[in-house]
């Protein structure tokens, strides 16, 4: 079962984008079927490390989470990009000290940092963990730090490790 | 999209609507690219348009096609999966490029590389 079905999860959500993108007929179901297997079998050649996600029940959490934050900073860079060269310009770098060592929830981390608007991910340092963002309207870095580190990543670190 | 004037006037409004907040965000994300002064507060403005910009856009296409086709649209969903797994690649690749050009020239400004080479 492992051999055949290396990575079940990426397996069947490739079947269900299949069947997303074309209309659903049992011709597809056979078709899509067919494609992600071979596709999966083709990320096992890749050997990635398999990720595990121990909590699910925190994902929608998580999901929230982010959804709020990026209603608020979407306003708050909106209202910046406004006010335009009236405002002081205090954007700056933060290099924050993270714990947490997963590879997909350093993944995941990194998109939600950059799908949020006024923060950007810039680079990671795998051998101690400091990662260095650059935030848009910095008025206190330890806020920052605060924030990345409590609201993120201890979530993250419940998820995946 | 031959069938838009059977788009009932509520649908339609939440449509416009959603359509004017997309398109609004994302003039603003282009405005804020122009008028940013350096490249990393640059990164930032284009977020705009990935996240609400788009979404918004997406919001509004699922709510026309699900009340017109009677049927639920899912497309829209995978497009927002796809924009948020790619944008970072795209931003990471770039700011990465930026600060070793900046790191080589020695620009002030720009923190050390975190490992203490140089």
């Amino acid at each position: 079962m492992t051999r055949l079905l290396p990575y079940p999860l990426l397996t069947a959500s490739l079947l269900v984008m299949w069947l997303l993108l074309n209309q659903f007929s049992l011709a597809h179901l056979v078709l899509g079927s067919i494609i992600a297997l071979v596709a999966s079998q083709a990320m096992a050649a890749l050997q990635p490390t398999k990720p595990r996600i121990r909590r699910w029940d925190k994902i929608p959490q998580l999901v929230w989470l982010v959804f709020v934050d990026i209603c608020r900073s979407n306003i708050a860079v909106a209202s910046i990009i406004l006010q335009g060269r009236r405002r002081r310009q205090n954007s700056g770098f933060v290099s924050i000290p993270l714990d947490l060592r997963d590879r997909t929830g350093l993944a995941v981390l990194a998109c939600i940092v950059t799908s949020t608007p006024g923060t950007a991910w810039l680079e990671y340092n795998s051998t101690n963990g400091n990662v260095l963002i650059h935030v848009l309207d910095l008025v206190d870095e330890q806020e920052w730090i605060d924030t990345i580190k409590n609201r993120y990543e201890r979530l993250l670190m419940e998820i995946f490790e | 999209m031959s069938h838009v004037t059977d788009l009932p006037v509520w649908a339609a409004l939440l449509v416009a609507f959603f359509l004017v907040l997309g398109s609004g965000l994302t003039l603003l994300g282009a405005i804020g690219l122009v008028r940013f002064e350096s490249f990393y507060a640059r990164v930032h403005a284009p977020t705009l348009g990935t996240t609400w910009g788009a979404g918004a856009i997406l919001i509004a296409s699922i709510v026309c096609f699900t009340v017109l086709q009677s049927r639920p649209v899912l497309h829209e969903i995978l497009i927002t999966i796809f924009v948020v797994v790619t944008t970072p690649v795209t931003l990471m690749l770039l700011a990465r490029a930026a600060l070793y050009r900046d790191r080589t020239e020695g620009t002030p400004g720009v923190p050390k590389d975190a490992s203490g080479r140089d």
